[in-house]
This record gives structure tokens, sequence and C-alpha cells, in this order.
């Protein structure tokens, strides 16, 4: 796995939400994947609609200086400083719930079966609603990669542009 | 057995009392889940001659086995009860999330019968149920009705099956909604829930879904998944359903101006490409589902109905376009917003609206019947306030359609009832009856009345595989098998967008054995359909609305088309007789319609056989 210090430098899921269309099958793929068993309410991942139209599927975002670990008063959480993945020890948490709190994304959820807390492992960085996403939405990338992207989309857009006003004279 | 939670839920509304009850595995295999399991509970539970809107009537909600599970968009429910609109068996099935929800939370259905003596609303936390007051919800629409119990559970996650103001005032066509946009749309079913003082039933589930298989049926359902994102599902997932008016409009089968035509000349500006670039704002998916159909427009800045937001489909559109002679996009999304939240049946309240329409223009109704509405074809503003007026009851005019165009029709009499394109009381969906012969076979035939998604005949015309100008004797079979094929469909239950992907009824057995770990062959699960077929038409026949004199098409699908496509064509009697034979021949049933005795004990369902056997 990448040492990756700098937050803008470690991957993590990327959602497109105007290519995500709310299907939810990173919840149905990750439940699988984790619990096996079918429970969209055990996904690492929660994919969100603001209706009408708005679709996004949110994770972890591995912080810097991650809220959750902080939050916890019985110190289950403790986070790789060189891959940004937070870790719930499952004998020291008792899903009293103030890393969900803490946590800016809702990223932490409770496992109603087990009554712990759970949070993305990035499925040893193969994380496999990414594999899964029907519509190719979500990408497993640094924010920089993302960056890149649009960046490059952006020039294309010029490029054809320009490219048809020079058809057109 | 694995896929269905094994119990289900049965209330009493009047005692405000519930129990749980156990799924037994004979019947679950017997009848399948969805459809078949409705058609189970209102044979076994509604009594002959039961007002449809009495307390006596019984209104259930059904999964199938794959709801909750990876299967592709199996994230649906049917609801089903003796139909206010039509006086026989009434059923509907609704997409959204709300079907895996209430597998989530343990229940196979639920059963509803009684009725309460005010307005409530169940509300389904796992094991827990409560009866909540929902006077505060009483008149608002369904849209605002589903904030609304989201808003005071403090929980965005609920999943609500629920009704608008229309079924509250017993609006016969009056539907259910889900997640806003997704409907148990035919048949009035919104209207029963109404009767019982009945606003919605919201749930909410942590419990997982255990499959038979899980590996393999991940495995089997992700290369479906990705067969989703092809060919198979392109029309659906990047055109929309509404791709059909153009291909329709070509083959002069675009129901027009209450189906006087078959083509219209304003096509192109309500098609689905134009629509695609002008009005459509996302497309959207259901629970669990890769195609994502749900094509959700935005009426224009410049338009009257500016923000107006609605998920259209073909259906809709034609039935609140073209068949009113209206070519304008944005109020046709005018007309299905207030469809979805008032709460009823696009498909029926186009119809309505054409019936009326027509009748206005050949005088039969005049500007004192329509409470001062110029009921022109083509005129925008008179058709959504006569939908708003029927939604709400308002009015002389709003009650007379509030009734459904067979009730309208009767009440008017002047031979207004020759415009009324329904069968068995059920307004007509949009496919020419004249252009598609097979598919009018097929609507005649229905045991819910003129719906095309009980058989899906009307692919044997479009897809050119038999002459749709004519009848014989070779319908008969292609509608009877369609029968079976789809009540399989509405009973496992899968979307029927996704049906490109199943290439027999193998893989429906696969998928089934994958989920419940029970092995049954693709023969085994057509011979279920044509069980829960025949029991639904068991029921009707019981009713005394299920024979041959029932199984007619309107008057009008035997006078000659006048359109420049299909010039002159009509159904001839002696075709639609001879094909009408063929179809009960291969049903196993009599002339008249009637299913036989030995037809009935072979697939089981000896309580018929005795009751209404021949």
């Amino acid at each position: 796995m990448a040492e990756q210090k700098v937050l803008g430098m470690r991957k993590v899921i990327v959602c497109d939400s105007e290519k995500c269309n709310g299907c939810q099958l990173c919840e149905y793929a990750c439940s699988i994947s984790k619990e096996k068993t079918t429970n969209p309410r055990l996904s690492r991942i929660r994919s969100v609609r603001i209706e009408p139209t708005f679709n996004m599927a949110v994770a972890c975002r591995k912080c810097e200086d991650p809220p959750c670990k902080d939050a916890c008063p019985r110190d289950a959480i403790s986070v790789d400083e060189k891959i940004g993945i937070p870790k719930i020890d499952k004998n020291k948490c008792d899903g009293c719930g103030w890393c969900v709190m803490a946590c800016d994304f809702g990223a932490i959820r409770l496992n109603v079966n087990d009554r712990t807390m759970v949070v993305c492992d990035f499925c040893d960085d193969n994380p496999k609603c990414v594999e899964f996403c029907p519509t190719k939405a979500l990408k497993y990338e640094t924010i920089d990669a993302t960056g890149a992207g649009l960046s490059k989309k952006a020039v294309n857009r010029i490029v054809a542009e320009l490219q048809e006003a020079a058809k057109k004279d | 057995m694995k896929g269905y939670a094994g119990k289900y839920l049965r209330v009493n509304l009047g005692q405000k009392k519930y129990s749980a009850e156990p799924l037994k595995g004979e019947v679950a295999t017997k009848f399948i889940g969805g459809f078949g399991l409705g058609a189970y509970t209102l044979w076994n539970e509604i009594p002959k001659g039961t007002d449809p809107l009495s307390e006596k009537n019984v209104i259930c909600w059904w999964t199938g086995p794959t709801a909750g599970t990876i299967v592709p968009a199996s994230s649906k429910y049917i609801v089903a009860a003796k139909s206010p609109l039509t006086g026989i068996f009434g059923f509907g099935v609704c997409s959204g999330g709300f079907g895996a929800e209430l597998k989530f939370a343990g229940w196979d259905g639920i059963v509803v019968h009684g009725k309460a003596d005010k307005p409530v609303y169940i509300l389904i936390d796992d094991d827990v149920v409560e009866f909540r007051d929902a006077s505060h919800l009483w008149g608002k629409d369904a849209w605002e009705t589903e904030d609304m119990i989201k808003r005071e559970n403090n929980d965005e996650s609920i999943k609500i099956s629920v009704i608008g103001p229309s079924a509250e005032k017993l609006v016969k066509i009056a539907c259910i909604n889900t997640d806003k946009h997704r409907q148990v749309g035919r048949c009035g079913m919104g209207c029963v829930m109404g009767s019982k003082n009945l606003k919605a039933i919201a749930v909410r589930g942590s419990q997982n879904v255990e499959v038979a298989d899980l590996d393999k049926l991940f495995e089997y359902c992700k290369a479906i998944h990705e067969g989703c994102q092809g060919k198979a599902t392109e029309k659906y997932r990047v055109f929309g359903t509404p791709v059909n008016v153009m291909a329709l409009n070509e083959m002069g089968a675009l129901p027009t101006r209450n189906f006087q035509s078959g083509t219209f000349e304003f096509a192109e500006e309500v098609s689905g490409e134009r629509m695609l670039k002008t009005h459509v704002r996302k497309v959207q998916a259901c629970n669990a589902c890769s195609i994502g159909c749900d094509h959700v427009t935005l009426a224009r800045k410049e338009s009257k109905y500016a923000g107006t937001v609605a998920s259209m489909d073909y259906e809709s559109l034609d039935a609140l376009g073209p068949l009113c002679g209206i070519h304008d996009l944005d109020t046709i999304i005018q007309a299905v917003n207030y469809c979805d939240r008032f709460g009823v049946d696009t498909i029926s309240a186009g119809v309505i609206l054409a019936w009326a329409m027509e009748c206005y223009e050949r005088g039969i109704l005049t500007k004192n019947d329509t409470d001062g509405l110029d009921m022109k074809f083509g005129n925008g503003d008179a058709m959504i306030e006569a939908l708003r007026r029927m939604c709400m009851r308002e009015g002389k005019f709003g009650n007379l359609l509030a009734g459904g165009s067979r009730n309208a029709a009767r009440t008017v009499g002047k031979g207004a009832e020759k415009y009324a394109i329904q069968i068995k009381g059920l307004e007509y969906g949009m496919y020419d009856m004249r252009a598609l012969q097979t598919a009018t076979l097929g609507f005649a035939t229905c045991i819910t009345g003129a719906f095309y998604q009980r058989s899906g005949s009307y692919q044997y015309d479009t897809k050119g595989t038999v002459d749709r100008l004519k009848l014989d004797k070779t319908r008969g079979p292609l509608v009877s098998k369609g029968e079976q094929e789809y009540s399989i469909v509405d009973s496992l239950i899968l979307c029927k967008f996704s049906r490109g992907l199943y290439k027999k009824m193998d893989d429906s057995a696969k998928i089934y054995e994958l989920v419940t770990g029970v092995k049954m062959s693709g023969a085994e699960l057509l011979a279920a359909g044509e069980r829960i077929y025949n029991l639904a038409r068991s029921f009707n026949v019981r009713e005394g609305h299920g024979k041959r004199k029932d199984d007619y098409p309107p008057e009008r699908a035997f006078e000659p088309l006048n359109d420049a496509v299909n010039k002159g064509s009509c159904i001839k009697r002696n075709e639609y007789d001879e094909a009408l034979d063929s179809y009960y021949d291969s049903c196993g049933w009599s002339r008249d319609g009637v299913p036989t005795k030995a037809k009935l004990v072979s697939l089981g369902l000896d309580a018929a056989a005795q009751e209404v056997g021949v």
C-alpha cells in the first residue's frame, strides 16, 4: 500500500454525481463483500439522493487528522498515519456513536448485528463498490487525479469548440 | 427457505390490531410472491360480491423472494385488492425502495382488513408496528406526505407507500405512490386505501436478507448487471420509454385524440428524442437497479409551468399528450406532476380526459356539463384544469370524471359509452387497437381490464413477428404464453425492463434457486405462472365478470382507421372470434372463457375447480 501522508495524494472513493443514478448497488456490493449478507445498512459507503435529481455516494475520506479518532472515548479507533485508514477495534468499541457525530461525512456506521461501528477499509486498495458500480460513477483515485481529470475534461471541451469553430471557417 | 422473510403482517384497521403470520413454504413455492401471493390472498380472503369500497374489501402488499437481494431491479412490490374502478381483480406493480425496505424489516407482505375510524398510517420499524394518527396528513399531496412522515420520524431512510388527496376523495383511478415518482398506478388501488382511512404505510428495516447461495448469486447477477449496461436495455437507460412516440407514430399505432387516429402530426414535438434534449434533467435508478430508466423532466423556464418536475414515461406522455391532442411537453409535465402528487393513474386520467374531449367535440357534453371548460382537443389549459377538478372531485364535471370513463359514460348516456376506450372498466393503454391487433387481444383478455403489462402481447406486433393488421388462431397461444411469463416476472418480482437479459425461463428459475434454495425448472416456474393467472381469472369468474362477453375490445376497434398509414384497417369480428377461441383453447378454458375443472385441478387449484370450474 502506498505510503502517503499528504491528504490530496491519498486515494479515496470519488463519486461523479453526474454519472451516479442513485441505484444503491454500491451498498449492496459492500454489505455482501464485507458482511457476507445483503443489508445496505451494513454498507461502508452510503448512497444519497437529494430530490429531485442529485445523487452521490459517500465513504471515508481518509482525513489527515481524523476527528473520529479523537472523538472516541474508548480509544477504539486507530489510524495508520501512512495510509490514513481508520481502524476500529471491535473489542473496545461499544457502539456509542460519537465517532459518527464527529465525522463530517457520515462515513461511519453502526453494524446493527454486532452493535459496533464500521468504516470503509478500502478492500485492500481495491474497493468492491467501485468495481461493481454499474455507471462507473465511482472511482478510487487521489483528489489530485480527480482534479487532473477535470482539467483535462475542461481543456478537451475547449479543443472541441475550437475545432468546431475551425470547421465553420 | 431463503430469500423470503418467511412471515407477513396481518392488520385489522378497525381494531387497530396486528399479528405476524408465517408464510408457509408450500404457498410460497406454489405462488412464488408478488402477483401470485396477491391472487392467493384475494381468492381466499375476499368473499364473493364484496363491495370494493366497503370495509370487507382486503388490500395486500407483497414483495417477491428477490426483493432486498442483489438481483437486478428487484426492489418491487405489488398491491392487490378488489378494484373499485372495475369491480374485478385489481393489482399494480411498483418500484422504488419500498419493496426492499419491507424485506429488510423482515416482512414478505402486508394484508390489511377492515377500516380505521379516522385517518391513520402504519409505521413498521422492523418488528415494531404502530398505528399512527394521520389527521394532520389528510389532504396533503403524496409528495408532501412522504416528506412529512420522514421528518416527523427524523429518518430520511424510511420508505413509504402513500396516497394523495384523490384517494381520500375516493376518485376511482387513485394510485399509490412511492419515492415520489413511482406508482402502483392501475386499477384504483389508492382508492381502496382511501376508503380504509389508511394514508400510508411507512417502513424502516435493518435486518439481513439471506439468500441460499450468496457467492453464486453475486457472480450470476454481476453478469446481468453488466448486461444492463448493454444494448438490451439501451432504450430504457438512454432514451427512456418516450422513444416509443416516434416508433409507434411511424407504425400508425400512436393513440391520438381518444384513439380516433394512430398518427399525430406533432409527434416530433413530444418525442423522446426531443424531450431528452430539452426537458430531461437527470436519469435516475430505483433501488438495486443498474438500468436506471427514470427520466426526471423539468418544465422550461419560459413556460408557465416553469420549475415543475415529473418523471416521464411513454404511457403517461401519450395519455396526457397526443391522446388529448396536446403537443406541448411543459403542459404534459404539469399534467403528470398533478397525477403523481394528487395521486391518480396517468393512463386512466388521460383516457378519461380524452373521452370528455371527444364527447365535447361531438356535442354530447356541452359547456354546461363541463362547468364552463372548453374541452377541445389540444386545449392544454382546459385539460390541466379538468384534471385538477377530477383529482379533487371539484364541481359537477370533476365528480363525473372521477368515477372513471365507464361510469362517466354511463351517467352521460347519449351514446357517450361508445367513446369510453376501456375494457372491463379499466382505461386502455397507449397502443392503437387497430394497428396492433395482437396487442388488442392481450388487452381484452387481461384479468385486470385493458392493460399491456400482463402479457406484453404488443411486442409481437411491434417487432413484426406477426401481421399486426390482422388476427388469426396463432395469436391466442402467444397471448396466453405471455400471460404465464409475465405472471412469473410480476411474482418474482423482476423489472420488465430487464427482461431482455433473461433469455429463457430457466434463467429466472436459476435466480429463484440461488435466492431461495428451492430447485425449480423453467417449466415448473411457468406452470406456477399459469396457476397464478388461472386463480386470478377464477376470482373474476366468481364475481360474474370473467367470461367471453367481457373479453371484447371497445366498438372503435372494429371501425376502419382513417389515417394515411394503415388506412381502412380494423379488427374483423370473425377474425377476433377465431383468435379469442384460440386463446381460450390454449389456456385450457371453455369457449365461454371459463377455466375447466380439469385445468384447475391439474394446477393444484382444487377449491377454484369446485367453485367456478366447468
